[in-house]
């Protein structure tokens, strides 16, 4: 299976010359209709451009249907944002929707056929009782071979946990020790859902969700919306004078059901995404100087580690131990919080994941900055695997 | 215009509880993260409901006041719990005390602060001199669906206040509301369970209107919080007067002597009253307290209510708190289940 940059270069480079974020939690005097006007205006006002340049829309969202009774979402968003007639499409690869919706942007900016294209991703999921909510997500698993077993999130990411410490030793402390940092992190996010440092005992000993996995392993319901401006990295700097260049856009696919795989303690689409993306940057794991990766689960980012190649199979958890990822550490990971700290509104995740990589490179990430970040990651996961996309961005 | 407030007050806490462990035995909770909502709470035997719990508080209040029944002009009872949809209680509690028939009567309902709600009543018709004395009641045998997460709380409880402006124990010296259109929990006609809107019942909700009117009576009156001995909040858990207390820099300490939650749950219309009396039963002279109740949907009263003299030698005549919550008798799941008259609700 053949990506198409193995054969094929882009047009031309792509840089995002804006972004805006919302701030993240439980937002209840927001709905949809905030969350777009106010992550899209951010980002319209930091590209220094105006909504009428704009030619292409993309908006990320997993279950607007479901959350909020929305679908339709690609129009509303043009109609949010007061962008009539502009053409706008709505992405959906669960928790990855939005960072589709990014490669998507770029492959539109890249091919030459446009200039300006905004991506951004929403998700309000806390209209909804947790149960629903629970249940919405469900959506992004195999329904006939998963969910109507019974199986949730939770369950899922709870087997690979127990798989993982079985073939390879990693503890529970381990797991716990990654919600700490994402939380400690976390408290120098401005946007971030949680402001509240947690121990390893507090983790530990948090209520039992899917065991081996507490409720501070797993990330939250969340409210937010996040989007970046796209143009052609020729005429970028007449913009801003930080752009920040995507120099890989990579994608892959697995099965939906963990049932169906060799090895549930690796995602085959991260490592065959990661794969693609080190080429088409030119670059090598040991290059990256920051990662924001999908911890949707604390074992999620252990086994991230792995794929990603920071670290060799099955020593994930010594990496975390070790303090590798910490902010100063040998490759920073979610300095932002994560999705852990930060929070998941899983069809913004992506394009935040992004905003977090562009400030670390403008070097505008405040107390949480890590020094002299020149190379950033972006991981991505849709469901527990099934769409893996990542992004490498440049200064 | 001579002082205003509480002549006498009465509480009534069945004496039945189930553990908070066992209704998590039954469902397979976690056990450990229950301790923070509460311990155990008090349960109404099969011949206890709304009526016969105000009727028990109203009496001990009577006891304290002292006063001919004949005297009180106004009953209200406030609960979410009233056995009769149309016919009420009020009507029934003053005539099981004597109160009846030149009077008026009538019940309330606002969630958890109907009883709140009665004492604003019977305070402003005594203040406008159309009373003597009013008599207001907090009183719920509240429901929790089985299984959801009320049911470790949903408790049953009453507290009576009657009002006058003779013989007072403590004074109003002022009471605030706070009241939007915010629906976090409720029980439509003919449903045998309240639903909730989860953790929106949280800071939109219980802490934005406790918070804000508790705010604005310190506004009102010019008061600090150092000016107050004790703070009584509404308490559907232990955790939520406890934060709020810390959202408004108060003490720990002076929410405590309050805080019955723990061992009897979440009373309802009940709550923040029986919280009170717990504090009546102990506070001195010339102390001085906050109360805030809240109920969904949503509001709050708050009073600064002064302790006064008489409170020595009158609270020694009825039943205190701290003795109604000792005196327990345990019982299972299944024997509640079925005091509860709850097999129906089970799939609902």
């Amino acid at each position: 299976m053949n990506d198409m940059f193995e054969y094929m270069k882009p047009k031309r480079d792509v840089a995002i010359i804006g972004i805006g974020c919302t701030k993240f939690g439980e937002l209840w005097d927001k709905g949809l209709k905030e969350l777009v006007v106010e992550a899209g205006v951010k980002a319209v006002e930091d590209a220094g451009i105006t909504g009428n340049e704009l030619q292409l829309l993309i908006g990320g969202n997993m279950s607007g249907g479901m959350f909020a009774g929305q679908e339709h979402m690609g129009a509303l968003l043009a109609d949010y944002l007061g962008l009539n007639h502009i053409p706008a499409i709505r992405t959906e690869a669960a928790c990855a929707s939005s960072s589709v919706g990014l490669r998507i942007g770029y492959l539109a900016v890249a091919s030459g056929l446009y200039d300006f294209v905004a991506v951004g991703g929403v998700e309000k999921m806390t209209d909804v009782y947790g149960s629903h909510a629970t249940t919405a997500l469900a959506g992004a698993m195999d329904q006939e071979s998963e969910a109507t077993i019974g199986l949730t999130f939770p369950g899922v990411y709870a087997l690979i946990a127990r798989r993982h410490m079985h073939e390879y030793g990693t503890t529970r402390e381990q797991l716990a020790m990654v919600s700490v940092k994402n939380h400690k992190n976390a408290l120098n996010n401005p946007v971030a859902h949680f402001h509240k440092s947690v121990t390893i005992e507090e983790v530990m000993n948090s209520p039992l969700i899917a065991d081996p996995l507490r409720l501070l392993d797993c990330s939250p319901i969340t409210d937010g919306a996040a989007a970046v401006i796209l143009a052609p990295a020729e005429i970028a700097k007449k913009y801003t004078d930080t752009p920040v260049y995507i120099k890989a856009s990579a994608q892959a696919s697995d099965t939906l059901s963990i049932a169906a795989r060799k090895d549930i303690c690796t995602l085959e689409a991260t490592r065959t995404a990661a794969e693609r993306a080190y080429k088409q940057a030119g670059v090598k794991p040991e290059d990256i100087d920051l990662a924001e990766v999908h911890d949707c689960f604390t074992i999620n980012e252990i086994i991230a580690y792995e794929d990603l190649g920071f670290c060799k199979k099955g020593e994930g958890g010594k990496f975390i131990e070790e303090g590798m990822s910490e902010i100063g550490g040998k490759i920073p990971v979610n300095p932002s919080g994560g999705l852990k700290a930060k929070g998941h509104p899983v069809g913004a995740t992506g394009v935040a994941q992004i905003v977090e990589v562009v400030e670390q490179l403008r070097g505008e990430a405040g107390k949480r900055q890590v020094s002299g970040a020149e190379i950033g990651l972006a991981h991505n996961v849709g469901g527990s695997g099934a769409t893996v996309v990542i992004h490498i961005l440049s200064r | 215009m001579p002082s205003i407030g509480i002549v006498g007050y009465g509480a009534y806490i069945p004496r039945l509880r189930i553990k908070a462990e066992e209704i998590a035995r039954v469902w397979g909770s976690d056990k450990e993260s229950l301790k923070r909502i509460t311990q155990e709470k008090s349960v109404p035997d099969i011949d206890e409901d709304t009526v016969t719990m105000a009727v028990e508080a109203s009496r001990q209040a009577l006891l304290r006041a002292g006063i001919d029944p004949k005297e009180i002009g106004a009953v209200y009872v406030g609960s979410e719990s009233h056995p009769y949809v149309v016919k009420p209680t009020a009507s029934i509690v003053a005539e099981a005390i004597d109160a009846t028939p030149v009077m008026t009567a009538a019940d309330l309902e606002f969630a958890c602060k109907a009883g709140t709600a009665g004492i604003q009543a019977v305070y402003g018709l005594v203040c406008a001199g159309k009373i003597k004395y009013g008599l207001a009641i907090g009183s719920d045998t509240a429901q929790g669906r089985p299984g959801d997460a009320l049911e470790y709380t949903a408790a049953a409880g009453a507290a009576a206040y009657i009002v006058g402006s003779k013989d007072i124990i403590a004074e109003i010296e002022e009471t605030y509301s706070f009241t939007t259109d915010t629906p976090d929990f409720w029980r439509r006609e003919g449903e045998s369970f309240p639903r909730h809107a989860g953790r929106f019942t949280g800071d939109p909700s219980y802490f934005k209107h406790v918070i804000s009117a508790t705010k604005g009576l310190l506004e009102k009156t010019g008061f600090a919080i150092d000016d107050f001995n004790y703070f009584v909040f509404h308490q559907p858990n232990a955790k939520f007067p406890l934060a709020a207390a810390k959202i408004l820099g108060i003490d720990k300490e002076k929410v405590i002597p309050g805080l019955v939650v723990p061992y009897i749950g979440n009373t309802y219309s009940g709550s923040s009253l029986i919280g009170l009396a717990a504090v009546l039963d102990k506070a001195k002279p010339g102390e001085r307290i906050l109360i805030t109740s809240y109920g969904s949907g949503a509001g709050s009263d708050s009073f600064s209510i002064l302790v006064k003299d008489l409170i020595e030698e009158k609270r020694d005549l009825g039943k205190k708190v701290e003795d109604m919550i000792k005196n327990k008798t345990y019982i299972d799941y299944a024997t509640y289940v079925k005091y509860r008259r709850k097999l129906k609700g089970i799939g609902e």
